[in-house]
């Protein structure tokens, strides 16, 4: 039996849970109502009236195949950030795991990343990657490698994936050390002795034994590369060249805030809640089932 | 089938050493328990003969092939470890197929020795579960169940039994020692627990500091322990140990009584008396002020001193006796067969 503290009454368990409700309420429910709402109508270019279009703005968007690109854009952007932040920080919290020396300094150094606002780490890449005075581009030119993510699509999604993945490797780090410090020293021993190389262990002890993490990181990374990535995507590529990085975070805001175009930008929030939401239950309905041992 | 031979094994961690040169050569089939309190590098020694540790000096052999720099699968051996150590998202049978099934085993086979196993362990209905469904003693099965199935030439025991309770505890010893004696395997286990290490070993190792400062039958060692470590060490309740004086055959205590004993001795000695070899004796010259008894049933210990000696005394007398009965100034004898002399400054037995 769970062991739970019963309060008497109604008015102190509803104080207690009120700051919490507030919050959602202001934060959340509001906005999203909002957002539901003014999905259905049309505003004229000055703002000054709105006009009742029902499911208009929805049918608008799904024609659009410059919406629709955007989810191909949404969908290899925040795979790629999924994969290389979490690959990465697996890879170095293995490594940091069997350090006996130094893995204090080496943990540390690591974390320092993602005290760097997104924004930031954005303006930072720009600097660096830019095609007129950033050392690594003026390096890649030594090396005879032309980079301009300004006008090359690749180039551009591939360094909004780095900046964007740069600050979460550490978050991800964090998470799988602690992980990998929680599976116990002997089950590795004991596979060890039963014959497996470390491969082996991973594939077969390590990799089952961490996958509550894994799942867990899988659910807020994602939602990590659909939202909180704007402030990177703003500040290196505004979404460009030719819409190639704009993601649907940031559609939302250039539709509605460059293109003044609140109807539409509404109807792209509330299938991006939905969207959200619909992975969120899928994920823990079918991937959670099987990490739990 | 298999013997191993550890020959003036050292560990030092940097330029700490916590392992003093240990040897014994280990007979096919023999079961050597490693005994010693914490802390004494017992199980530093054992992860050392199975490869978890790196040896820093000496030679390990098993079956006369040097494996020193062999890693720990390539060492034939298998080991069951405190914790059992079970990989908790397998099934029973997993676990226990998991080293086979590494090995590229043929299925057919990993079902019949897992079979034959659990049918050994009476593990036969739970081969579905997971770990966390079995309570203590079926983990404990399971662990022993995953080091028979590789068939290994040496098992090794760390501390097996520590985490199961007192009643459990009595009976999976006599499943671990029937269990080894059937299949003949060669066997180390490492425990504080002196009544394990006596009932289960052909031969121990009393391990203190990093020092083997005996290896030898349970028997002998207690009977003859080598040394005062091993003397206090094994035997429950410990053994009375009293500094005095050597007088020929006879050891002289502070407070002027002399025992005494089998061997010559001169100079100053511990002397050493088990608490079930004193015997009450009206004309005895022990006198001992009785403060607490504890009832055992089979046996009665009395707590109290040596009249003229401040030190903690311990009597076991045979049979029941009441406090009230008991307490108060009481004398006792000991046959001088039954004592034990040691060096005061090395601790070294004195046999002559």
């Amino acid at each position: 039996m769970e062991k739970r503290v019963i309060f008497k009454g109604l008015w102190l368990p509803l104080l207690l849970v009120a700051p919490q409700m507030v919050i959602t309420a202001v934060f959340f429910f509001y906005p999203a109502g909002q957002a539901i709402w003014q999905s259905l109508f049309i505003a004229d270019p000055f703002g000054l009236k709105s006009q009742f279009v029902g499911l208009g703005n929805f049918e608008y968007l799904l024609a659009d195949p410059f919406y629709r690109a955007s989810f191909l854009t949404t969908a290899i952007f925040s795979i790629s950030v999924t994969l290389v932040s979490m690959g990465v920080a697996l890879y170095l919290a293995l490594l940091a795991d069997r350090l006996i020396k130094g893995s204090g300094t080496y943990r540390t150094l690591l974390i320092w990343p993602y005290a760097v606002a997104p924004a930031v780490a954005g303006v930072l890449w720009m600097f660096m990657f830019n095609t007129r005075v950033g050392v690594v581009a003026w390096y890649l030119g030594v090396l005879g490698y032309d980079w301009n993510h300004v006008l090359n699509e690749a180039e551009a999604m591939g360094l909004v994936v780095v900046a964007s993945s740069w600050g979460r490797i550490s978050y991800n780090f964090l998470f799988f050390l602690a992980g990998l410090q929680a599976i116990p020293r002997s089950v590795i021993e004991a596979a060890a002795i039963d014959g497996a190389h470390f491969w082996t262990r991973f594939r077969t002890i390590v990799w089952p034994l961490l996958s509550p993490v894994t799942f867990f990181l899988l659910v807020v990374n994602i939602v990590y590369a659909f939202f909180e990535t704007f402030g990177v995507i703003h500040t290196i590529t505004s979404g460009g060249p030719q819409q190639a990085t704009t993601i649907l975070v940031y559609k939302v805001y250039s539709d509605g805030f460059v293109g003044q175009d609140l109807g539409s930008s509404a109807a792209q929030s509330v299938i991006l809640l939905g969207l959200v939401g619909l992975l969120t239950i899928i994920q823990f309905k079918f991937i959670e089932r099987k990490v739990h041992y | 089938m298999a013997t191993l031979s550890l020959q003036d094994i050292h560990k030092s961690y940097g330029a700490t050493a916590v392992i003093h040169g240990v040897s014994i050569d280990v007979n096919d089939g023999e079961f050597i328990v490693i005994v010693g309190p914490s802390g004494c590098g017992k199980s530093t020694l054992l992860r050392m003969v199975a490869g978890l540790e790196t040896i820093t000096g000496g030679d390990l052999f098993v079956n006369d092939a040097r494996v020193n720099d062999d890693e720990p699968m390539a060492r034939n051996i298998a080991m069951v470890f405190q914790n059992y150590a079970l990989y908790p998202h397998m099934s029973v049978f997993d676990n226990m197929a998991y080293g086979l099934k590494i090995a590229k085993m043929p299925k057919a086979e990993i079902a019949e020795r897992v079979g034959k196993a659990s049918k050994m362990l009476q593990l036969e209905p739970y081969l579905q579960r997971k770990p966390r469904e079995l309570s203590g003693g079926q983990r404990q099965r399971v662990a022993m169940g995953r080091a028979i199935v590789r068939d290994p030439a040496v098992f090794l025991f760390d501390e097996p039994l520590s985490n199961l309770d007192a009643k459990l505890r009595v009976q999976m010893r006599l499943e671990i020692k029937t269990l080894q004696r059937e299949l003949g395997v060669t066997s180390l286990y490492v425990t504080h627990d002196q009544v394990e290490a006596m009932t289960l070993a052909d031969r121990m190792i009393v391990m203190n500091a990093g020092i083997a400062e005996q290896i030898g039958s349970p028997l002998e060692v207690y009977e003859t322990p080598a040394t005062l470590f091993a003397a206090q060490f094994i035997g429950s309740p410990s053994m009375n140990v009293l500094p005095g004086t050597g007088t020929g055959r006879g050891v002289q205590l502070a407070n002027g009584v002399t025992i005494e004993t089998a061997v010559l001795c001169n100079g100053p000695v511990m002397l050493g008396l088990r608490p079930e070899h004193l015997v009450a004796d009206k004309a005895g010259p022990l006198v001992v002020l009785v403060k607490m008894s504890e009832p055992l049933g089979a046996n009665t210990l009395l707590h109290g001193q040596i009249k003229g000696i401040d030190q903690d005394f311990v009597v076991s007398l045979p049979g029941v006796h009441r406090e009230a009965d008991i307490k108060g100034e009481r004398r006792f004898s000991i046959p001088a067969a039954a004592t034990h002399v040691f060096d005061a400054i090395s601790g070294k037995r004195i046999n002559a």
